[in-house]
């Protein structure tokens, strides 16, 4: 579903990208690890066209994406989380939601209906789903943080996307909150088979719910297979999971 | 509940109180009131823009200048009806405000806000130096106006309705879908885009309507004051309404009409006593900023909603 050959995205002499190759098949859950400043929410910019690579080629669903703006990119099917909590804090849970339902839907350039109860029962199964419905009315800029990282996933799942990135989903989030979450997501993979590409430090959860591992260090992928082969590479067990004391 | 009604039912009774006005005021009284009216509007078109779609506009000034000239020359020049005139104004603010979002959206914030102010000026120099066709830094005086409006009353009724039409009008926009999506936008552009919201178009559609509705309240100026002058489109101004947003709270929709209120009272009243007027609506300012940071509705808002959630 989502091809990554050779990127590179450098920051003035800095390569932050310097020739990634990951694949992501419809239905899987993949995730990328590597050390602090490897370049994974670089490439996760690249894939959702808040970068454009300066060379190599992403193609999604077999067309080009790489340079596209993030809209049209999330028109294609692609959604996201970011890294630190990206949401409209001056307006409510179910605001949030609903933004995301209608602009999916194309509506946000009617200015002569009224907005109030609109996709209310999409928005209302959506935050049923990932447990936020009772705080709906809540300014969004309130929440704990565990429910904003929460919200931003309920967000980003409302664009109905082929693909949902998630950068570092649980960063912050208390253990029992961090919990919640993987179970979210495992939720969201068996019921309706949704594609996830998901980077994180924590590297048991990596081991717990991905299906595939990308290991990326200084830019460049390191290797991208199933769990047990990742955990075997002596080249990762060098240069990033002897660090935190294996698995 | 029953509250609840009471807050819904605050404008129409505004509405009520405002149409017996005239009635019981002098005509001095109805005047300021017909001021105050068109102002609010000036206020609140702005707001648009910067209150529910966070876009720095700094030069809002210009588009009520060139809605009254675009009347005022129409009313004086051209042999059209009247009622004609009183669209062209407002529609060439609209149009100016495209022209000028085009050039201006792709900075962001600040950098905006300076192009706009920058650009803004070009337009008031223009006008300002133009004799032969705006009359200069004299304006044009003396306006013809159609008899319907051209009594004290009869301006002061025409503002009160088309004010009360537009108020409403944007009431509908804010509570709309592309209202809601405007105020993601301001509260977040990065997440906006990444649900597939193209920012840059919404942020000029949001432009074009608050120049609209700026050019509008340029049209009643004409109506009332029955003269236009280059300083109206001066930045000065602009800054001007911009306090009024900040006094009365940006992210409330009243809140510019209680800021205007309050900044056009201030100086009509306060200006008979002392030349020092701006001296108190700078204090006044400074003190709302600092004790109330949401601006004088804003506060009222927060009171009501925390009570109402317990």
């Amino acid at each position: 579903m989502l091809k990554v050959e050779s990127v590179v995205k450098s920051f003035g002499g800095f390569k932050a990208v310097n020739g990634v190759n990951l694949h992501v098949n419809a239905g899987e859950i993949v995730a990328v690890i590597g050390p602090n400043g490897a370049g994974k929410t670089t490439l996760f910019h690249l894939v959702t066209g808040h970068l454009s690579p300066d060379s190599g080629r992403i193609l999604f669903k077999g067309k080009e994406i790489g340079g596209l703006s993030p809209h049209v990119i999330c028109r294609r099917g692609i959604t996201r989380s970011f890294q630190v909590v990206n949401i409209f804090p001056r307006l409510s849970v179910f605001e949030n939601v609903q933004i995301a339902v209608l602009s999916r839907e194309r509506k946000t350039f009617r200015i002569f209906s009224t907005v109030e109860r609109m996709a209310e029962e999409e928005v209302h199964r959506i935050l049923r789903s990932v447990g936020l419905f009772d705080r709906r009315d809540v300014e969004s800029g309130l929440l704990s943080h565990g429910d904003k990282k929460v919200l931003e996933i309920a967000v980003a799942l409302s664009g109905n996307p082929d693909l949902l990135i998630l950068d570092e989903p649980t960063a912050g989030m208390a253990p029992e909150e961090t919990e919640r979450c993987i179970r979210l997501l495992r939720k969201f993979s068996d019921e309706s088979g949704l594609t996830i590409l998901f980077c994180e430090h924590d590297i048991s959860l990596v081991f717990e719910i991905a299906h595939r591992i990308m290991v990326m260090v200084r830019g460049a992928t390191v290797v991208q297979g199933s769990c047990e082969e990742v955990r075997s590479n002596s080249e990762v067990q060098s240069a990033y999971l002897g660090e935190s004391g294996g698995c | 509940m029953r509250k609840r009604s009471i807050a819904q039912l605050l404008p129409l009774l505004l509405l009520v109180a405002l149409v017996a006005l005239p009635q019981v005021l002098p005509r001095f009284h109805t005047y300021v009131a017909a001021i105050v009216l068109l102002t609010a509007l000036l206020a609140m078109s702005l707001n648009l823009a910067i209150g529910y779609t966070g876009i720095y506009q700094f030069g809002h000034a210009v588009f009520y200048g060139v809605g009254a000239y675009g009347t005022a020359l129409m009313l004086t020049r051209s042999a059209m009806p009247a009622s004609l005139a009183f669209l062209v104004g407002p529609l060439a603010s609209a149009a100016l405000s495209l022209v000028m979002g085009l050039i201006c959206i792709r900075l962001s914030k600040l950098y905006f806000g300076m192009l706009q102010i920058s650009l803004g000026s070009l337009v008031w120099a223009v006008v300002y130096r133009w004799y032969s066709f705006t009359g200069g830094d004299d304006g044009i005086h003396g306006i013809p106006l159609p008899d319907g409006i051209a009594s004290p009353k009869g301006s002061y009724y025409f503002t009160l309705a088309v004010t009360a039409l537009c108020v409403f009008a944007m009431y509908r926009i804010v509570r709309s879908p592309f209202g809601k999506a405007i105020q993601g936008i301001r509260d977040n552009p990065v997440r906006a885009e990444a649900i597939g919201v193209d920012v840059k178009r919404h942020q000029l559609a949001s432009l074009v309507i608050a120049g609209f509705f700026g050019g509008v309240a340029g049209s009643l100026f004409v109506v009332v004051e029955n003269s236009v002058f280059p300083d109206m489109m001066f930045w000065t101004f602009s800054l001007e309404v911009l306090i009024m947003c900040l006094l009365g709270g940006m992210y409330t929709f009243f809140g510019p009409l209680v800021g205007a209120s309050a900044i056009v009272l201030l100086r009509v009243f306060a200006s008979v006593h002392t030349q020092y007027w701006s001296l108190l609506l700078g204090t006044i300012l400074t003190l709302v900023i600092i004790f109330l940071p949401d601006g004088v509705l804003g506060v009222f808002v927060r009171r009501y909603r925390a009570k109402s959630s317990n």
